[in-house]
């Protein structure tokens, strides 16, 4: 370990996704601006997940991102820096090791579990442990916390802050805490941007499962009929997947459209960097994508809160334009050297 | 989606605060836009909550009848389900279906109790008996 170079004061920004938005103020922080969309750009974090076979409280997993840690760790490898990362069986010491790197001056990433944190409001508290956060000083019992996601900084007392940091379960964060070292001054954007659409269109368009990707949006829709042929799902489940559907694409910080959003404005910031049209029509694809996403949410919850008739032949439909105009974005994204 | 149609509909499950979305300008640039809530988003995380509601309300009057125990309800109480409350404390889930027995409950020893009051951050005492109101 190196002694840190000598940093700016922390500042706290805000962002719509916890992962990408530590990326962004970390690499920020050490001198190497990064918005949050480059970040989730770079980091071909973009996707689409609908797994019936693994449940959470009965209800099947859909990601609309990759798997937690995938975002700091493509932009690691994209922007070649060192990560300190380090997780602890005994809470104590995952303490100590904290108190240890602040006193260094060192802004460190936690990951957390959302339950925990007491500055979350009541109705946003779920039992999700990949939630990521630094934490940039101490004073007094309180650990002084940027949570990427919260308009201004927060706090919270050592013993909830240990709790959150050390909840068990799925995805548990067993204390993980890291922070970078050796962070490079500038990216290569011209070959980085290139490569991580790249690594990005493959996700998308040529998973080898039928439940990732595009098709994985076509089979949501298909697997939504399926559900409501069933008379013992139709009445209570049907609802409340619905619901499980927007809350995953809306409520846990992607932006707006299950991060189609985000994707888009890296997009966009992507063809100014590089001067490029191609990349501006992806983005302006992507954003069209995004829209048909936010309808399918708009309706889906009308029809949960019966303001119009249930009729999920149209939530299939609407998903499979979703779908249309995904692979019309990552067909004009095909056309940037170095991507096809 | 436009920066001017980002929704301000000041959703109660917000608590108050806002969320950043990203959305464009006339020319498509993209700009992040503080956000009060969306209804739709307000919908979903309701429908959530009201199952929650629904289930602690039912641990509730069945731990009142005695025919659960207390920790029923105080694991849904803490939004978790058996298999969450297993992996939290590290018994098996068989064990923590056992302990919904009243009888069972009733007999358990202080180290086990600690186990659960740990993993649902309640004390021991209060996890003892039944919170007056659900």
């Amino acid at each position: 370990m190196t002694t840190p170079e000598p940093l700016n004061a922390f500042q706290h920004r805000q962002s719509a996704h916890c992962e990408s938005g530590v990326v962004s103020s970390m690499m920020t922080h050490h001198g190497l601006a990064m918005s949050e969309p480059m970040a989730f750009g770079l980091s071909s974090s973009l996707t689409f997940a609908l797994i019936p076979l693994v449940k959470l409280s009965g209800l099947p997993l859909i990601a609309y991102r990759m798997p937690p840690k995938f975002i700091i760790n493509g932009v690691r490898k994209q922007v070649g820096f060192h990560l300190h990362s380090q997780t602890f069986r005994n809470a104590d010491k995952g303490m100590d090791a904290l108190d240890r790197a602040l006193d260094e001056g060192r802004v460190v990433g936690l990951q957390t579990s959302v339950f925990w944190l007491p500055y979350f409001p009541e109705d946003m508290r779920f039992h999700f442990n990949a939630h990521n956060l630094l934490v940039y000083g101490r004073e007094g019992s309180d650990y002084l916390i940027s949570d990427p996601v919260f308009e201004g900084v927060v706090r919270a007392d050592r013993a909830s802050l240990q709790k959150a940091r050390f909840a068990k379960g799925a995805l548990a964060a067993k204390g993980l805490m890291y922070f970078p070292e050796h962070v490079p001054s500038t990216i290569d954007y011209a070959r980085a941007i290139p490569a991580a659409i790249r690594k990005n269109e493959r996700i998308m368009t040529r998973a080898p499962f039928p439940f990732i990707g595009v098709r994985g949006i076509r089979g949501m829709g298909k697997n939504l009929r399926k559900v409501a042929a069933d008379a013992s799902k139709r009445d209570k489940y049907l609802p409340l997947y619905l619901g499980h559907i927007v809350r995953m694409q809306e409520e846990i910080g992607t932006g707006g459209a299950g991060f189609r959003f985000i994707y888009a404005a890296f997009l966009r910031e992507s063809a100014k960097l590089l001067g490029s049209d191609i990349l501006k029509e992806g983005a302006a694809k992507m954003t069209e994508a995004g829209d048909e996403w936010r309808m399918f949410a708009l309706r889906a919850t009308r029809m949960c809160k019966g303001r119009e008739a249930m009729d999920i032949p149209l939530l299939d439909e609407i998903l499979n334009r979703c779908a249309d105009r995904e692979i019309a974005a990552w067909e004009v994204l095909r056309q940037l050297p170095g991507v096809k | 989606m436009d920066k001017d149609e980002v929704p301000q509909d000041a959703i109660h499950t917000y608590g108050g605060h806002r969320k950043l979305f990203y959305a464009t300008d006339k020319d498509g640039e993209y700009l992040g836009v503080q956000s009060s809530g969306w209804e739709a988003e307000a919908i979903a995380t309701g429908s959530a909550l009201e199952e929650l509601d629904r289930l602690r309300a039912d641990a509730w009057a069945r731990a009142s009848r005695g025919e659960t125990s207390p920790l029923e309800y105080y694991m849904v109480l803490r939004r978790m389900d058996v298999a969450l409350l297993s992996q939290t404390s590290g018994l098996w889930q068989w064990r923590v279906r056992r302990h919904f027995k009243p009888a069972v409950y009733a007999r358990l020893s202080d180290r086990v109790l600690a186990r659960y009051s740990d993993a649902l951050g309640i004390d021991i005492a209060t996890l003892k008996i039944l919170k007056e109101t659900p």
